[in-house]
């Protein structure tokens, strides 16, 4: 177990510096001159000359990546071309925003994604089947941004039950916190839990009908016993597969999010530095997500390993 | 194979039946139509016998165990009777069912690498019966679980009972679905086909440990099988099975050395029998298959591929009765249902060493 670790903390890291080179090229073979876009006005052949001296520009690529690297394991991702402000210490105020709404949407979405499909499978054929096939067809096909502005119209604009924009901190005020994100993060989760919910029913279906859940039932147990100790743990490990692969959509779907509910989150701040062409924000923020599927993987890696004791086993090199 | 008294046969025919089986017919609604999967059959397992039950796939045998206890899907129709010891167990609550499974019938089934839960270790599997019918805390069950594991034949079994499914040998695992079985001292235990997915060598060790059981617990057995080798090693009793019918019921001796049905004579010629077939002798199949029947009807089911058959096997169903008395081999507890059973003795070319 502790070798399989070993070997995939491994992996980790080198697909994260796999991804830091390819971030690091990217930005830089994206078309214009970041010179030329700092210098305004002045743009005489000594001005730039001192732009691309003041930002290591003139340096050779792999020197320019080495002091990258550098500066980004410490922490340091250079200056907001736009404000002025350390990257960093953007990120430390946008990041808590998305990884909060992210987090309570993965929440929501697994509570009732799993919640939902278990009871389709098992209830097959009557109305609660029909009504979680409803809601997840409706939650698979109506677009976040539209799902979004609907709710702010009637639970804020009408009712006034949410508020229909702005953040306060979690550390600030928890309640306070909760009530402003947690329609967000319904929002967000719609579509993740329609696809865990599908997933769960057919991963469910499948193992309700299986040899070892006849066996189950031919020892008597109860049919909660049969359904969450048996059949349940072992759709789990389909269930979590799917929420790896859909975690990519998530983040997405967080930048619109954000967005619409006016969030001052990661989403917002990708989007406002793509549209003044701010690259070391783009730069760090593609760097970030790239470093949060990694870490997430790895973690969906570690779950499977907990549900499933097969895969414990494959995971020793013989 | 030499045939020896068993100890079951001779106490087994005296005592009360545990299980009686009466007139249990099981049907099932399909998008295609109604298929009738079990018809009429009555059977009665006395205490500590082991009784096969033979047939081709599809002919109802797997539905009668399954309905034994009640484990058939909702789509299926039952009527008829099965009472274990005097209880009356079609049509009973779920919940009354449940006690009855894995505490008084237990099942044991074909596939042990998919019929056990391949998340869960062998030892929290067999724990979780004795959780459940003797009210026993996690770690008792876990410490009865090692004895059990012991008791059905597996070295080491401290180690063994934190293992997963997919750590242990296919024997091995067939070893811990009897062990899971026995768990509660069942008085009915009902093996579907236990040792068709493994090897003839390990075959024999579950055969063994079966017989142990039988012996030293008192266990009734019902094993399921469409392998003669199988019922000629350890039953006492065989039934034959026919598109949900039974058309022959014998001492398995009796069956053996004079079968009176046309089918279970071809299912006999089919199988290989050493010596027999070493050489140049062709085994001699059954032409044709097993029907998919919508309703029962008034006729042999079986006369479409039998070459005995004529116009009265056509018209009606020949009643199971015991139409061997009276032969020199004929048992009176040979029953068949045959308007033309096979003349005694029987006119196949080579017969005997079974």
């Amino acid at each position: 177990m502790i070798r399989y670790l070993l070997r995939r903390a491994w992996q980790s890291a080198l697909t994260l510096l796999l991804s830091t080179v390819v971030v690091f090229l990217g930005v830089r073979a994206l078309p214009g001159d970041p010179a030329l876009a700092l210098a305004g006005e002045d743009r005489s052949p000594e001005a730039l000359e001192a732009i691309r001296h003041h930002y290591g520009l003139d340096q050779p690529l792999p020197l320019q990546f080495a002091q990258y690297v550098e500066r980004a394991v410490q922490g340091d991702f250079g200056v907001s071309i736009r404000t002025g402000t350390p990257v960093s210490s953007m990120l430390t105020t946008a990041l808590p925003v998305t990884a909060e709404l992210s987090v309570l949407a993965i929440l929501i979405a697994a509570v009732l994604g799993v919640g939902a499909g278990v009871l389709a499978a098992v209830r097959r054929g009557h109305p609660a089947e029909w009504l979680a096939n409803g809601l997840a067809l409706v939650g698979l096909s109506v677009p976040h941004f539209w799902l979004g502005l609907l709710a702010i119209l009637y639970l804020s604009v009408a009712t006034g039950l949410f508020p229909a924009s702005g953040f306060v901190p979690l550390l600030q005020d928890p309640v306070d916190n909760l009530h402003h994100i947690v329609l967000p993060a319904v929002i967000l989760g719609t579509g993740l839990a329609a696809i865990i919910m599908r997933q769960t029913r057919s991963a469910m279906l499948d193992s309700l009908s299986s040899d070892y859940v006849r066996t189950a039932k031919a020892k008597g147990l109860r049919p909660r016993a049969v359904i969450t100790r048996h059949a349940l743990r072992n759709s789990l490990i389909v269930v979590v597969t799917i929420v790896g692969l859909q975690l990519g959509g998530l983040i997405s779907g967080a930048v619109v999010t954000e967005q619409i509910f006016g969030l001052p989150g990661f989403g917002k701040m990708t989007i406002d530095a793509v549209f003044q062409r701010d690259y070391p924000v783009i730069q760090a923020v593609v760097l970030l997500t790239a470093t949060a599927y990694i870490v997430i993987n790895f973690f969906v890696d570690l779950l499977y390993s907990v549900i499933d004791p097969r895969i414990r086993v494959t995971g020793d090199p013989a | 194979m030499t045939t020896v008294e068993r100890p079951g046969t001779a106490s087994g025919l005296l005592g009360a039946p545990v299980l009686e089986i009466r007139d249990l017919s099981v049907s099932f609604t399909t998008e295609g139509g109604t298929v009738s999967a079990v018809h009429r059959v009555s059977l009665d397992l006395a205490p500590g016998e082991i009784v096969g039950m033979v047939g081709e796939s599809g002919c109802g045998k797997s539905v009668t165990a399954m309905s034994i206890a009640g484990l058939l899907p909702s789509s299926a129709r039952i009527s008829g009777s099965v009472r274990l010891r005097g209880t009356e167990l079609v049509g009973t609550r779920e919940s009354v069912l449940r006690r009855v499974r894995g505490k008084e019938i237990a099942y044991i089934f074909q596939e042990p690498m998919t019929s056990l839960n391949p998340v869960l270790t062998v030892g929290r599997q067999i724990g979780e019966v004795l959780q459940v019918h003797e009210r026993m805390s996690r770690p008792a069950a876990r410490a009865r679980a090692v004895e059990l594991l012991s008791l059905v034949g597996i070295p080491s079994a401290s180690k063994r009972v934190d293992n997963y499914p997919h750590q242990l040998s296919g024997g091995m695992r067939q070893r811990v679905m009897i062990a899971m079985a026995v768990a509660c001292g069942p008085k009915v235990l009902v093996a579907d086909e236990p040792t068709t997915a493994l090897d003839v060598t390990v075959q024999a060790g579950i055969l063994q440990v079966l017989r142990d059981l039988r012996d030293r617990l008192g266990t009734t057995i019902l094993i399921i099988t469409h392998d003669l080798g199988v019922i000629a090693d350890v039953a006492d009793r065989v039934v034959v099975m026919y598109a949900g019918r039974v058309v022959e019921r014998a001492q398995v001796t009796d069956l053996f050395a004079h079968p009176l049905h046309r089918y279970t004579a071809g299912l006999l010629s089919a199988s290989p029998t050493p010596g027999k077939h070493a050489g140049t002798a062709r085994l001699q199949e059954i032409p044709g298959l097993v029907p998919v029947l919508s309703s029962q009807p008034d006729a042999c089911t079986f006369a479409d591929r039998c070459p005995a058959a004529d116009s009265q096997c056509r018209d009606s169903a020949p009643p199971l009765e015991g139409v061997g008395t009276g032969t020199a081999l004929g048992a009176k507890d040979h029953l068949a249902a045959c308007w033309h059973p096979c003349p005694a003795p029987r006119t196949q070319p080579e017969e005997t060493n079974l």
